[in-house]
């Protein structure tokens, strides 16, 4: 499958033929099928959102309609009780983190494999990009083992480390084949001007990588700040809690208080929300960007 | 090609890289075998050949759980086939297909834990789904959908599709936006109908797409849905939800037996391999017949 993915976001044409405007029973069925994915996607997030401003009592006798008031307490509430601000510091820390080790890592090897030639570089390719598909579960025990050993549990830098490995396979995979469109001119008269390699990458390539960093920072960065796994396992001291690990013991803690918890959530989905709206269409093009090579 | 004067500096900018993948992917993959014919107590053990096997295997507890793994299997036609509807739908660019992308979009900006502590509430017995259903007359499916363990894996199972389709959906719309859309003229031109055009046209040129979808997804299927097992009921209730990843993770944590962990992890390890070189046979197939 070679599939030369257009960019989705440029190719769409907006004018739309006259004849799709009129209303046929196949356009009804079409927009009805639409429609009903609309409310399917959005009932579970309104639901969140209208009942954190419920209070408890409300939410007794109402749990579909609107909130009678904009109440805060619930938010301010689980503010006060729960360290939420730790654990997103915790989160963004390791995924700030891994993050950066992994796209140094990998933007140093995806050069050497874009554009030097050196004995077992199409295996290491073929190694890393099938690395991408092994499940994080299948490493987690001699992990776990040795960390203990080595006094690494619950450690920011011990986590960070198996994070970048997990998310490096997806990195050099991208940057090779970013690093492979670059046009060899513009390298090659980097070096003539007595460039190292080195500064080739970092003053020449770097700079003109734009697009695909954002788009490994967005992915990646997401991948570490949901993960919940490793997370649990890695992390289990009170003050490395991540904020998705914090989460299921939030939820525990307030079983019936429904208002509460969604008040919980709705603060916990609010960073990422911030990060979809910065970077939507990177959003977009990293989740095709593994799938469709 | 950049030539160097030194033919080692390429080997200096992988090292870090074959350093990171040794240690994260080389080392636990390698120890897994080890581990699992070994009853590791805390860090060591002494070797005891396939006790750690044969004591899963005869365990219904991991029957249970693969059981379970392989009945959420049936998400990945499912999630397939509603994806291929909803895209080609956005794919014939009907009035207002850009806000329902932007829609459609939504369950994936929500981490799975958060989805699946909405979702449990959703559902509750008492919960607004019930309530909804009664309000509308359908008091007979107000199902206790969480706490039934008969019905808990069914819910779950949905909850599952509804974050996991955004992905099918963005990947073959993104596939539909790079085919040739003269081919799709020129047919529309010799009397092709819709259906035609999508069952001869369209749908081949999917093949290798929905390939890939179906190995990754049957991956997520059964390795990768822990997020979702954990927040929901931690397996409950009783053992109705119970799927593997909870299951190593409970030997690792809970019962410090990492050797029977790492025997749960050498079978998916095995199953996932499998899987992966399906895939590349598959596809090597369609590029020889290809070039043929």
């Amino acid at each position: 499958m070679n599939a030369n993915i257009r960019d989705a976001d440029y190719s769409e044409s907006d004018s739309i033929p006259a004849e799709r405007r009129r209303l046929t029973p196949g356009m009804v069925a079409r927009q009805a099928v639409l429609l009903f994915g609309v409310f399917l996607a959005l009932a579970p997030a309104g639901y969140m959102l209208l009942t954190a401003f419920k209070t408890k009592e409300e939410y007794l006798f109402d749990k579909i309609g609107l909130p009678d008031a904009l109440v805060l307490t619930n938010f301010s509430e689980a503010l006060v009780q729960n360290p939420f601000l730790l654990w997103m510091r915790n989160s963004a820390i390791l995924a700030i983190g891994a993050v950066l080790l992994s796209t140094v890592i990998a933007a140093l090897a995806a050069f050497a494999i874009a554009r030097m030639q050196f004995r077992g570089r199409d295996l290491l390719l073929s190694i890393s990009t099938s690395l991408m598909v092994i499940p994080p579960v299948v490493m987690i025990v001699p992990l776990f083992v040795l960390y203990t050993r080595l006094h690494l549990m619950s450690t920011f830098h011990g986590t960070i480390i198996i994070y970048a490995g997990l998310i490096t396979p997806f990195s050099v995979y991208l940057l090779v084949s970013f690093f492979r469109t670059l046009p060899t001119e513009i390298l090659e008269a980097a070096l003539i001007d007595g460039a190292s390699p080195l500064g080739v990458l970092w003053r020449v390539v770097i700079p003109l990588s734009g697009p695909p960093l954002v788009t490994l920072f967005v992915v990646n960065a997401l991948y570490v700040w949901n993960d919940l796994l490793i997370a649990l396992i890695f992390l289990q001291s009170d003050d490395s809690r991540t904020l998705m690990a914090g989460l299921s013991v939030f939820q525990g803690r307030y079983n019936n208080q429904i208002p509460l918890t969604m008040a919980g959530m709705v603060m916990a989905s609010l960073p990422m929300l911030i990060l979809y709206i910065l970077f939507q269409r990177y959003f977009i093009r990293g989740l095709t960007a593994g799938a469709l090579k | 090609m950049i030539r160097t004067k030194n033919p080692l500096l390429p080997y200096f900018f992988v090292a870090p890289l074959v350093l990171l993948l040794l240690f994260v992917f080389g080392y636990p993959l390698v120890q897994i075998f080890d581990f699992s014919f070994r009853r590791i107590r805390g860090i060591d053990g002494p070797w005891v050949g396939l006790e750690n096997y044969q004591l899963i295997l005869n365990q219904p507890l991991f029957h249970e759980a693969v059981q379970h793994n392989v009945q959420l299997l049936i998400a990945v036609p499912i999630i397939l086939i509603l994806s291929l509807i909803i895209a080609v739908i956005l794919y014939d660019r009907v009035p207002g297909w850009r806000i329902y992308r932007t829609i459609v979009f939504i369950p994936y900006i929500l981490a799975v834990p958060i989805v699946a502590v909405v979702l449990k509430k959703f559902f509750q017995y008492d919960g607004p789904f019930n309530e909804a259903l009664r309000v509308v007359g359908l008091d007979l499916f107000a199902l206790d959908w969480m706490g039934s363990p008969d019905l808990a894996l069914w819910t779950v199972l949905s909850v599952i599709i509804w974050r996991e389709i955004v992905f099918c959906i963005v990947l073959m719309l993104a596939r539909l936006l790079s085919l040739d859309e003269e081919m799709l003229e020129a047919a529309q031109l010799d009397g092709a109908g819709w259906w035609q055009r999508l069952w001869f046209i369209i749908l081949p040129q999917m093949a290798g797409v929905i390939e890939f979808y179906f190995v990754v997804s049957f991956i997520t299927m059964i390795a990768a849905v822990f997020s979702y097992i954990f927040m929901i009921g931690k397996g409950g209730p009783g053992t109705s939800t119970m799927v593997l990843e909870l299951y190593i993770f409970n030997f690792l944590t809970r019962s410090s037996l990492p050797g029977v962990a790492s025997a749960v992890s050498v079978m998916l390890f095995l199953v996932t391999t499998v899987l992966i070189l399906i895939l590349f046979w598959v596809r090597r197939g369609e590029r020889e017949q290809e070039l043929a």
